[in-house]
């Protein structure tokens, strides 16, 4: 479960990353989108190996809003420090990854119609799904609501990580 | 021996150019008072104007001079002062001898990108007459610069006068031939090249060939050959781009030409492996004669193994034998007749190794630390957080960690050797791994082609170190 929480962490650490680096100065880096992707998935891959092996008996909510980086106290104190021992953490995920290889292979076709019906997109047009358009300025009065990833409901959480690898390079 | 170095004087912030050094003592010290009381309010607060960053240094091939490129598109080229036997102290120093905007940020109006000035990397050209040639360049564009001196200049003009102003016909009443006359020294840099348009991605590195006549240009995805008189035209050897971009798995990250063999250059990626090419072979290099990569060991891997097994830096060795490879935690030296493993691996920062959730969060994992030998090839350095940079031997297997600061660097004095704690005990003069500053990086490093002196970019200051000589 601790490993679960440390891929939804690196997920929305790397989808913030990914946001800011589309305003970078000198344009998307390729190579840092890359790693950025890689990282991305081997998260997912491990949070999903982690829902998988969790489902039946853990209750629904906690991983709905893998992106709400706004989730509360409790959660956020579960949190472990930066970088927990090294060997649950890796080992986990290794064995994790062994198991499910197959599930996941079969799983990917299954994961979301979004995906499934993914046409080819060119490059100009690759805007993933999941990414807000342009915020509409606030007349006065109106409140901006909180969770800014509007998207990031329930479902829509496993095709969120599963679109994003993907688009990262088509969008640069 | 290597690990007593001594310091020159950490060149000031802002290394003003243009002028060379004609301080005489003083510029062991702050050049003038209103300098000092300005200098030292920047150390004091740690200020660094983001352009003034070095994000390259290289040594010429006779280590005469040395350049610099920063984030802003300026080139700083330093040129090591003659040995005098009436001031024997004052040994061989390093003294700005040119400074010049080479690029300047550019707007792509097509992708709506704009493109920085910050120059990636500096390649010198061995010298052929007296004049000085460099190759810098930005994500983009590479350019040829000339460096030259002037010191006559002509006077004596029949149709102007010496402020340039057209004379009145009507007063010339003799015929004169301008003569040459001495003036004060000028040094002077055009670009005599510019190479562009011929990179779709970010350009990461320049290499030049030993036959003098050709260099390679490097992108995510691509090389490209260039002839160094022809920039119209340049030849593509190396195209890694999948024909869907969504396949995407491996970007190449650094290449160097062979530094004897004008046929052969090698390229690294972001897989950890690299490439040996033969140019003979075939008009695109894109299937290699060597592949170099060592397996993953499966008990360390972790979200982050991809990241760090990233190779930031190649580098050949004077001699040809070798290849020197930098990923985020180690330094590696293959022998070209050896691909499945490295000859040698230096561990630069393991301690490191459990902190890369929080070096992912803070950037610090995406860092690009180059490498470098030294002359003889038995030393390797490179660089780290806080300030430090390692060197290893070699032959003997010693390492020592020092640090590029203010406080270490008065003139003569001699680098103390640090040391990281790695948990447990912290002993008096160690660092503890949490007490590290990971906005001090030394991520660019060069070493003189032939004597003990290495010049290290700490940020925005350049610290040049030389050995002790007793």
């Amino acid at each position: 479960m601790e490993v679960n929480v440390e891929a939804r962490r690196i997920l929305a650490v790397s989808i913030s990353k990914l946001y800011a680096s589309r305003i970078q100065r000198g344009g998307l880096r390729l190579h840092r989108s890359l790693l950025l992707s890689l990282v991305m998935r081997s998260a997912r891959d491990i949070y999903h190996s982690s829902r998988e092996s969790d489902a039946p008996s853990d209750a629904p909510p906690a991983p709905e809003e893998p992106m709400d980086t706004n989730s509360g106290p409790g959660e956020q104190n579960r949190l472990p420090e930066p970088q927990p021992e090294p060997q649950p953490a890796d080992a986990a995920p290794e064995e994790l990854e062994d198991g499910c290889e197959n599930d996941m292979a079969e799983d990917k076709e299954n994961l979301s119609p979004a995906r499934q019906s993914r046409k080819r997109r060119g490059k100009a047009s690759a805007a993933p799904d999941f990414l807000p358009s342009k915020r509409a300025r606030l007349e006065p009065g109106e409140e901006r609501y909180a969770a800014p990833v509007g998207s990031c409901r329930a479902g829509a959480g496993d095709s969120l990580a599963a679109l994003t690898l993907n688009r990262v390079i088509p969008a640069f | 021996t290597v690990s007593q170095l001594s310091g020159q004087t950490p060149t000031h912030e802002g290394r003003d150019g243009g002028e060379r050094g004609e301080d005489t003592d003083s510029s062991m010290e702050e050049e003038s008072d209103t300098r000092k009381i300005n200098n030292s309010f920047l150390r004091d607060h740690n200020y660094a104007t983001e352009a003034d960053i070095i994000s390259t240094v290289e040594f010429n091939s006779s280590g005469e001079l040395l350049a610099t490129g920063d984030k802003g598109g300026r080139v700083v080229v330093f040129q090591r002062e003659q040995e005098s036997k009436s001031q024997p102290q004052r040994r061989g120093e390093y003294n700005v001898y040119s400074t010049f905007q080479s690029h300047e940020p550019e707007f792509d109006y097509l992708k709506s990108l704009e493109i920085e000035e910050k120059i990636n990397k500096i390649k010198w050209l061995p010298q052929q007459n007296a004049a000085y040639f460099l190759l810098s360049t930005n994500d983009k564009t590479v350019k040829l610069w000339k460096i030259s001196e002037r010191d006559k200049r002509p006077e004596g003009y029949n149709l102007k006068d010496e402020d340039g102003r057209i004379r009145d016909p009507s007063t010339i009443t003799s015929l004169r031939v301008p003569v040459l006359q001495p003036m004060d020294l000028m040094v002077e840099a055009t670009a005599r090249r510019v190479f562009s348009n011929a990179h779709t991605y970010h350009i990461n590195s320049i290499s030049v060939n030993s036959d003098l006549q050709t260099y390679i240009s490097t992108d995510d995805l691509r090389v490209n050959l260039w002839n160094l008189e022809i920039t119209d035209r340049s030849f593509n050897i190396v195209d890694i781009k999948p024909a869907n971009m969504e396949e995407l798995t491996e970007v190449i990250t650094s290449a160097e030409f062979h530094p004897q063999q004008c046929h052969t250059f090698a390229y690294s990626s972001s897989k950890g492996s690299i490439r040996l090419c033969d140019m003979r072979q075939a008009a695109l290099c894109d299937k290699h004669c060597k592949y170099f990569e060592e397996p993953e060991d499966p008990s360390t891997r972790s979200f982050f193994s991809e990241i760090i097994s990233s190779i930031s830096d190649v580098k050949f060795s004077h001699n040809g034998r070798y290849l020197m490879t930098r990923d985020y935690l180690t330094v590696k030296v293959w022998d070209l007749q050896m691909e499945s493993k490295p000859l040698e691996t230096y561990q630069v920062h393991d301690y490191l190794r459990g902190k890369l959730c929080s070096l992912y969060e803070n950037d610090c994992i995406f860092d690009k630390f180059e490498c470098v030998w030294n002359g003889s090839d038995s030393v390797i350095m490179t660089g780290s957080y806080n300030n430090f940079f390692r060197m290893f031997d070699r032959n003997t297997k010693r390492d020592v960690t020092l640090e590029a600061s203010r406080e270490n660097s008065k003139p003569r004095a001699i680098l103390k050797p640090r040391k990281v704690c790695v948990g447990g005990k912290r002993r008096k003069d160690e660092i503890s791994v949490d007490s590290l500053d990971f906005s001090k990086k030394i991520l660019h490093t060069t070493w003189h082609p032939h004597e003990n002196i290495i010049a290290v970019a700490a940020t925005n200051n350049l610290y040049i170190f030389q050995d002790k000589v007793n």
